[in-house]
């Protein structure tokens, strides 16, 4: 009884012994050296895994940044969206580096082609995403620009901040967005793009980005910019270009002053978050910018605008062209 | 393999081709085949005539297009196509009805082929003539036999196993002289002594009257086939007339076959006998509520609303229409739509009948794997795509999927397995093209 004991006990020791020592030798042999840097990197990252950096989740990312970091030390191509100029800081500090502060973005939706705005022409009854519509057709309201209304981006988006509006039949954006672009990768029609957050939330963009002419744009949807130019005459920044009959408001020359919003004749142009509107950005003459009744005004002149767009006069423009250019030298 | 049996519902198969007025203006798009758009030769204000050069094919799959109206070039801007989005195109005023003068316009065959191989090939080229079975294939492309590939047999596709259309099928009865010195014209071009002409055994006026005509035409025979959809798919065609099965992302001429359309035979042999670009087509108006089903010879560039109206005006309870047959069709969004070289049909379906059946889960029947022509599985297929696993949809070759609706059609659960299909050929094909970059 003794003997069995004994040996059994002598001889899974010598095998653990042994097995031991394979262990090590191959331990040594194929050691993976890996910085200790990127799991601290990793920590500090949100773990949200949503790829908007760029990178196959935050370890991959993780891992970039560190690579990044030892070879050119700089690590200023890089963003983390969901963090933010927060996160980044606090990989910098592990890295010893240091970052430059990126505004934050947030995903802005450009059209407004709602139910009202855009009356449904025709029924769509084939599988509900957008991806599959695109390829089939224009669209409903039969603005091969505009939005389907699928909701293939609310389906792409992985922190709730995306959702359709039953109304409107558009998605709207909420303050949960991060930025990742999920979106703006799922809507076939690029209608998405990131735009910075700005100062108080506010933001000025064009809510269109139909490139037809004016007469075929209107003819689907109320609301489509016609490539009239008015915009880009009263812009006293130059931020905003005209190309294919479009609007476009670079949001990095964008002031806020929103003088273009008013002069649109299809009200294309929105503001986001701002107060209600005091002053009275057109006919300078009668007096300066501030102090004068608002919101009656600005109808009226809504109205106004869509006439004079109407009968095509040049000579208006002209006159709000030179207002805006002497509104620039004052500004200067 | 596989096929499906919808009911055929040929309504307008005894109408006779009506030969129909230009239209006021005529807008002729400039991409009207498969592969690169041409590019237009013409600008604003200029004369044209009917059958005038106006846009030239540059790329190597790419074809020429006439003008198929005479008038004035009004402007060349975008036009609504099918579905919808802007495409640009050539928007001709008309006036009077003339034709360039180099384009023989007798009634008489002309049955002598003086032509060699090469000029055919190269007045198919220059004449613009597309496939006319719906994909629009360019014709000459298809008779340049690449090196090391040897053509040995000609297939005339006249088979039209779409329900409702009857352009094939009246072309067949009225034309049947035309067609086969056509068939002997690509014979030439091939150069090949064996054709067949495959028609479905429900047209059996067609195989009679054909039969009889080709006993004096040497190496054509007719083929009666039997009756399923897609028979007229050209694989499966191949299949059913030689026995020779296309392999796996390989064209026809892998197999030694050639496969044309009786339309497309049609127009090459009015391009190579009669020197007349492609410029009409026949084009069935047809549809259960529609009042004066028929066959129109119309020319390209003419509003779908024409036709339309020719055919008795749009019936009240229209519910959807439709560009081609209701198997491979798509509805359109507007009938301000122009005729292209493609329209083989405009089918007006009843308000009833447009609505997809309610959808429901797949119940595992296995049915849309059993009719599938290509021996594919439709609902994996359809399920890779819903869930964008592309690498593993090429695995399972959904590249091969002619897009016959066979699956679509037979579904008890009315599941969207074309759709999705289609969604995933779309996405699997750009990363095939993107690879290749």
């Amino acid at each position: 009884m003794n003997d069995v004991l004994i040996f059994s006990v002598i001889s899974l020791s010598a095998i653990g012994i042994v097995a031991a020592i394979v262990l090590y030798g191959v331990a040594q042999k194929f050691k993976v050296i890996e910085d200790p840097r990127i799991d601290e990197v990793e920590d500090a990252l949100p773990a949200a895994n949503c790829g908007g950096c760029g990178f196959a989740g935050c370890r991959n990312f993780a891992e970039a940044l560190v690579d990044s970091a030892t070879q050119h030390e700089n690590i200023d191509d890089f963003f983390c969206p969901v963090g933010g100029t927060d996160t980044m800081n606090a990989v910098a500090e592990i890295l010893g580096l240091s970052v430059e502060e990126k505004d934050p973005q947030i995903a802005v939706v450009r059209c407004n082609g709602s139910r009202q705005n855009a009356p449904q022409k025709i029924v769509y009854d084939g599988p509900a995403t957008c991806a599959f519509a695109h390829n089939l057709f224009a669209g409903e309201s039969g603005c091969p620009y505009g939005c389907l209304g699928l909701g293939d981006c609310v389906a792409a988006c992985d922190f709730d901040a995306i959702h359709m509006n039953a109304e409107t039949g558009l998605p709207e954006v909420n303050d949960k967005c991060v930025a990742c672009g999920a979106c703006v990768k799922a809507c076939p029609r690029d209608i998405i793009e990131l735009r910075p957050k700005g100062k108080k939330d506010r933001r000025i963009f064009v809510s269109c980005i139909n490139e037809e002419k004016g007469g075929p744009a209107r003819k689907n949807c109320k609301v489509a910019c016609i490539g009239c130019g008015k915009c880009v005459k009263v812009c006293p920044f130059d931020a905003i270009t005209l190309e294919n009959n479009l609007a476009y408001i670079d949001p990095e020359k964008c002031k806020l002053c929103r003088k273009c919003v008013p002069v649109c004749p299809t009200d294309a142009i929105h503001e986001v978050n701002f107060p209600p509107r005091k002053p009275k950005p057109e006919k300078k003459e009668d007096g300066e910018k501030r102090g004068q009744p608002a919101q009656k005004k600005e109808a009226a002149e809504k109205q106004e605008a869509g006439k004079k767009n109407e009968a095509g006069k040049k000579n208006e423009a002209g006159k709000k062209n030179e207002a805006g250019e002497s509104d620039k030298t004052n500004n200067e | 393999m596989g096929g499906v049996h919808p009911p055929e519902n040929k309504i307008s198969a005894g109408q006779k081709i009506i030969a129909l007025d230009p239209p006021e203006q005529a807008l002729i798009l400039l991409n009207q085949n498969l592969g690169a758009p041409s590019k237009p030769l013409v600008k604003k204000g200029d004369e044209v005539k009917a059958g005038q050069l106006i846009a030239r094919g540059e790329a190597f799959i790419s074809s020429n297009i006439h003008s198929s109206v005479s008038g004035k070039v009004l402007k060349i801007d975008s036009v609504m196509d099918a579905s919808g989005y802007k495409r640009p195109a050539v928007i001709i005023q008309v006036k009077g009805d003339e034709w360039e003068e180099s384009i023989d316009r007798s009634k008489g065959v002309v049955k002598q082929i003086s032509l060699s191989q090469k000029e055919i090939i190269e007045k198919i080229k220059e004449n613009g003539i597309v496939g006319l079975g719906g994909a629009t294939f360019p014709s000459h492309v298809k008779l340049m036999v690449p090196e090391g590939k040897k053509a040995e047999v000609l297939l005339v596709n006249g088979v039209e196993c779409e329900p409702y259309l009857t352009s094939d099928h009246q072309l067949m009865l009225s034309k049947g002289e035309e067609l086969l010195v056509g068939t002997s014209v690509l014979m030439k071009g091939l150069g090949v002594d064996k054709a067949y002409i495959g028609i479905e055994n429900n047209k059996p006026d067609a195989i009679g009257h054909l039969s009889e005509l080709c006993r004096q035409y040497k190496g054509i025979q007719v083929v009666p086939l039997k009756v399923k959809y897609p028979q007229g798919g050209e694989k499966q065609l191949i299949k059913a007339i030689t026995n020779r099965e296309v392999p796996s992302g390989k064209l026809p001429v892998e197999v030694g076959a050639v496969v044309n359309n009786v339309g497309t035979v049609f127009a090459v042999y009015e391009a190579v006998q009669k020197n007349k670009p492609l410029f009409e087509r026949v084009v069935t108006v047809t549809g259960k509520s529609v009042k004066k089903p028929s066959n129109f010879l119309a020319r390209i560039g003419t509003p779908v609303s024409m036709l339309i109206d020719q055919a008795g005006g749009l019936p009240e309870n229209a519910g959807k229409i439709i560009s081609g047959g209701p198997m491979m069709g798509k509805a359109l969004l507007s009938v301000d739509t122009p005729v292209v070289k493609g329209t083989s049909g405009i089918l007006i379906i009843d308000e009833a009948h447009a609505r997809r059946v309610p959808l429901m889960p797949c119940i595992r029947c296995g049915r849309c794997v059993d009719v599938c022509p290509m021996g594919l599985e439709p609902i994996l297929l359809a399920q890779l795509s819903e869930h964008e696993m592309w690498d593993k949809a090429e695995d399972q070759k959904i590249m091969d999927c002619i897009e016959c609706g066979s699956c679509h059609y037979t579904c008890p659960a009315g599941r969207p397995l074309l759709d999705y299909v289609r969604l995933g050929k779309n996405k699997v094909g750009q990363r095939i093209r993107n690879r290749g970059k």
